[in-house]
């Protein structure tokens, strides 16, 4: 037997929901409509609209967004999901006026063109190298597979991620 | 500092023949370049304006027909709602996208000519409520009888013919004559970032104006179609470019009709209203690359002489002429390759279908046109019996050669070079990937392959069948023929008390247009980089540069900014750095209270175009390209993926060697999509693919290790040499993996995208 969905715009899924997360290391109390996603909840109540949507069907990768140091992609998380527990955006990678060896490389490398995708293959990234801080090209292209990137052609993102991950291992 | 992987170190680019220029050539900091990885950065999307509602557009669902009635749902509750028709355009108003002509209506009127063609809008201030309602909105069509295959249409949207020399005499003349017919599909430019715009009433101080901000590469562009569709003066019309997340061409006619849409909803409701498209409706709503068929005949001498190039090109237009006029311009002008033939004609035309208008998109027609003249090329060679490369030498461009519409190439020709340094980088990273499988580098095997010769004996085993392709384009930049003296572009530099500001209507979608004109203007003026600052890209400030398309924005605009320099420079007395700079700016700011040089677009004196006769110099000059594609086939699934990409690009000067570079890679990167990928399946006149997990585009893990060399011949016209790079690089590599296809089987595909279907179909 097929469960029976509810129909997008029922008045159910206008129902207030009570949400306590962490997000960029802050805590937030929030009251949201139940039928939010993640994306929407950073993008709409908090204006964290760094973390960006390009189709909203988990296929291009653009909000990608890290939950509890896990990579997800924040348009196919249903905010709900997320109580109790921890969002990182890219909005939350600089530490005070210090960019992350990621930001600054994607800066310098050319890794940023339009700059869309950017935020999401950040967190890709930086999820990888906490994961594998000598991630070789092959493992650093694997990661970010789930990723669309129309401007650059990969080349300079992946140098850039090579680039930021000597620095980490540097302990700049 | 870290090592560079993957790609080669060393040499990777012509040295600097301009030593001592101080921020030209170098990798400045990119002028939006933190804002972009902090998240800081403001799309169309992020911005929510006060009171403001979302739009959204009711499309037909049926490819040709007669609208009988357009109902909304009585049982639904439409409190809130806004709605737009064609009634709504009031005269002096027309409901017509102005574009080369007005044939194309902003909403219907009593019929269809496409699949998705906007019929009614609806806003409203909750989205889902939208969404609901949008639902409830359903139209009766009369269906009638719909012409989808361009190439049994017969409706011409626009025709055009070049001819040099005497044709018949040259076929008369041949020892053989190699005929072909080439096929290219669609292709869709997926930017990352949808269309998206806000339209709001008023404009400045004019309360019946219209502002509109959004994704966009021509402000200016809107600004017209704005003034059509609402019948407004210039002073009440304000175009603001956001942030932009790529367009490719896509965001360069298309935001001309999402603006004017948000702009009736605005008007009507006399609130703001937010249209961003999701992906789908993006992808069945918007402009393609134009598909094409191509017939080549060629008289040749058995020595491999070209005598006469006869060619016979269609493309695609869909239902509405939109920019395919300039398209099939530009595809024709580059339809012979960079080759030269005493006796070429072309003919051109763009047949009209039942499909969503095809329009701008990166390299304009000129991918299909050389696609075409680069496989046709490795055709003759294979019946000749010559080999590719010796065929391709022998009549190659050199200086002083006379192209197709009569242009004798004067200037910065470099045809040969990047061949000869491509075939050098090729060699070298065939030898070092030889090398990485612990193998001593095949000699032979490459150089055969690159001839088209190979026999790979291993298939029979389930090993891959490998090949080698290679392919040679040229691209001209900037508008063609007579295209930029009316265009009349302008762009300038106001002074400020910390340096200067830069008033030019280009835009940033990526590229680097920002970076690159301050490095242009801070080299001219002699002060750092960091001096200059850029005006955002707001009608109401800046002129209007001419569009941000074709190539044009670092050769002509570049140029115009330059000049602009220079007069400033020559106003501003002797300074030697920065510091003095800004005393005797600001000495000159308390003496006139602004200083402004607004320069135009000047035509270098030895340009000459007839756009009757379609002869003279179609571009002030050319980019060279050179691609070797390795590509192999899996013998079973037939997918085929490219091993190693080598891209050699003449581009005058790298302003920002970097962001050239980018542009490069990004371009083959996007050129093998269309080769290898990107399909656009069309049913019942709509695509019918339209989601990003079956229209696929390359991801990190199709990516070839890309070998990059740009070659710098100088354009004595374009700022410190530099001549266009957007394009170019997206010219050739679809040529060169079709002609690694047939190196590698030994079967000819003539067509991309070179799906897995379509392999079998060759091999089987």
């Amino acid at each position: 037997m097929a469960t029976d969905l509810i129909p997008l715009g029922d008045p159910s899924l206008r129902q207030k929901v009570r949400l306590e997360l962490v997000v960029n290391e802050e805590r937030r109390d929030l009251v949201i409509d139940g039928y939010k996603s993640l994306l929407e909840l950073l993008r709409e109540e908090l204006q964290l609209t760094g973390t960006k949507h390009g189709c909203e069907l988990g296929e291009c990768g653009a909000c990608a967004v890290l939950l509890d140091g896990q990579l997800v992609l924040s348009c196919l998380v249903a905010a709900v999901e997320c109580d109790g527990r921890s969002v990182q955006t890219v909005e939350g990678m600089q530490n005070g006026p210090t960019l992350h060896p990621l930001q600054s490389c994607f800066a310098d490398a050319g890794a940023a063109q339009c700059g869309y995708c950017t935020p999401g293959f950040l967190l890709a990234a930086k999820e990888l190298l906490e994961r594998k801080p000598d991630a070789t090209r092959a493992e650093i292209a694997e990661a970010l597979s789930g990723q669309l990137c129309r401007c650059t052609g990969y080349l300079q993102i992946f140098e850039a991620v090579e680039a930021a991950a000597a620095q980490l291992r540097g302990g700049r | 500092m870290p090592k560079k992987s993957g790609r080669d170190g060393g040499a990777r680019r012509a040295k600097s023949r301009s030593g001592e220029l101080r921020t030209v050539g170098h990798n400045v900091a990119r002028a939006e370049g933190v804002e972009k990885v902090t998240g800081a950065a403001r799309y169309i999307d992020d911005l929510v304006f006060d009171d403001m509602l979302y739009g959204a557009t009711l499309r037909s669902t049926v490819p040709a027909g007669r609208i009988v009635a357009v109902e909304k749902d009585p049982q639904f509750d439409w409190t809130g709602f806004v709605f737009v028709d064609h009634r709504d355009i009031t005269a002096p108003g027309r409901n017509a996208v102005a574009m080369i002509t007005e044939d194309q209506p902003f909403l219907a009127v009593d019929r269809v000519r496409h699949q998705a063609e906007p019929i009614w809008l609806v806003a409203h201030a909750d989205r889902a409520r939208l969404a609901a309602g949008l639902a409830r909105i359903t139209v009766r069509y009369e269906k009638e009888k719909a012409q989808l295959d361009f190439e049994t249409a017969t409706e011409v949207l626009k025709e055009i013919a070049i001819k040099r020399g005497d044709l018949d005499a040259a076929f008369a003349r041949a020892d053989v004559v190699v005929e072909g017919t080439y096929r290219t599909g669609a292709q869709e430019q997926l930017y990352i970032e949808t269309n998206g715009v806000i339209a709001q009433p008023g404009a400045g101080d004019h309360a019946d104006g219209i502002t509109v901000h959004g994704s966009m590469q021509c402000p200016y562009y809107v600004v017209r179609a704005l003034r059509v569709l609402l019948g407004l003066p210039e002073a009440k019309v304000r175009v603001v470019q956001t942030t932009t997340g790529g367009g490719f061409g896509g965001k360069e006619e298309y935001p001309s009709v999402l603006a004017g849409h948000a702009a009736l909803l605005a008007r009507k409701a006399g609130k703001p209203v937010k249209m961003v498209y999701e992906r789908h409706e993006d992808l069945i709503a918007t402009t393609k690359r134009h598909p094409s068929i191509i017939t080549h005949r060629t008289a040749m001498k058995k020595d491999g002489t070209i005598l006469g190039i006869d060619i016979d090109l269609r493309l695609d237009g869909g239902a509405y002429v939109t920019l395919s006029p300039v398209v099939l311009s530009r595809a024709a002008i580059h339809a012979t390759g960079p080759y030269r033939a005493d006796a070429v004609r072309i003919r051109g035309r763009v047949m009209m279908t039942h499909t969503p208008p095809n329009g701008a998109f990166r390299g304009f027609g000129a991918p299909q046109s050389q696609f075409a003249a680069e496989v046709h090329m490795d055709r003759i060679a294979a019946e000749l019996g010559i080999e590719p490369i010796a065929l391709r030498r022998k009549n190659l461009f050199n200086t002083g050669d006379v192209t197709a519409t009569g242009q004798k190439l004067h200037d910065s020709v470099a045809a040969h070079e990047v061949l000869d340094r491509a075939l050098a980088r090729h060699a070298i990273a065939t030898k070092a990937a030889a090398k990485a499988r612990g193998k001593t580098a095949a000699k032979g095997a490459v150089k055969g392959a690159v001839k088209g010769a190979t026999k790979n004996g291993a298939a029979a085993n389930g090993a891959p069948l490998r090949g080698t392709g290679l392919a040679l384009f040229f691209h001209g930049s900037g508008f063609t023929g007579g295209g930029e003296v009316k265009l009349a572009s302008k762009a300038g530099i106001a002074l400020t008390k910390d340096g200067v500001q830069l008033l030019v209507g280009s835009t940033e979608i990526g590229q680097g247009t920002r970076t690159m004109h301050a490095q242009i203007v801070a080299e001219s003026l002699g002060i750092p980089y960091d001096m200059i600052d850029t005006a955002d890209p707001d009608t109401a400030r800046v002129p209007d540069s001419g569009p941000t398309v074709a190539s044009r924005t670092c050769m002509v605009v570049g140029r115009i900014l330059q000049r602009a320099a220079e007069k400033l420079r020559a106003q501003l007395g002797d300074y030697d750095d920065g510091k003095s700079f800004k005393k005797r700016a600001r000495k000159l700011l308390e003496a006139r209270g602004t200083v402004e040089v607004i320069e135009e677009y000047e035509r270098p004196g030895d340009i000459v175009w007839n756009d009757t006769t379609y002869e003279g110099d179609a571009y002030g000059a050319y980019a060279w390209g050179a691609n070797i594609a390795d590509i192999e086939i899996d013998p079973i699934s037939y997918q085929a993926r490219c091993t190693h990409f080598t891209a050699v690009i003449d581009i005058g000067k790298a302003i920002h060697p970097i962001l050239a570079e980018g542009q490069i890679e990004g371009g083959t990167l996007q050129g093998i999509g269309w080769a290898l990928y990107e399909d656009v399946v069309m049913r019942d006149g709509k695509m019918h693919n339209a989601s990003l997990t079956n229209y696929i585009i390359p991801t990190t893990l199709d990516t070839p290790p890309i070998t990059v060399e740009i070659v710098e011949h100088p354009y004595k016209n374009g700022p410190f040499g530099a001549k266009g790079v957007g394009e170019c690089p997206i010219d050739g590599p679809a040529a060169a993996i079709v002609n690694a296809i047939r190196a590698a089987t030994g079967k000819r595909l003539d067509a991309v995208p070179a799906t897995p279907e379509r392999i079998m179909k060759a091999l089987v």
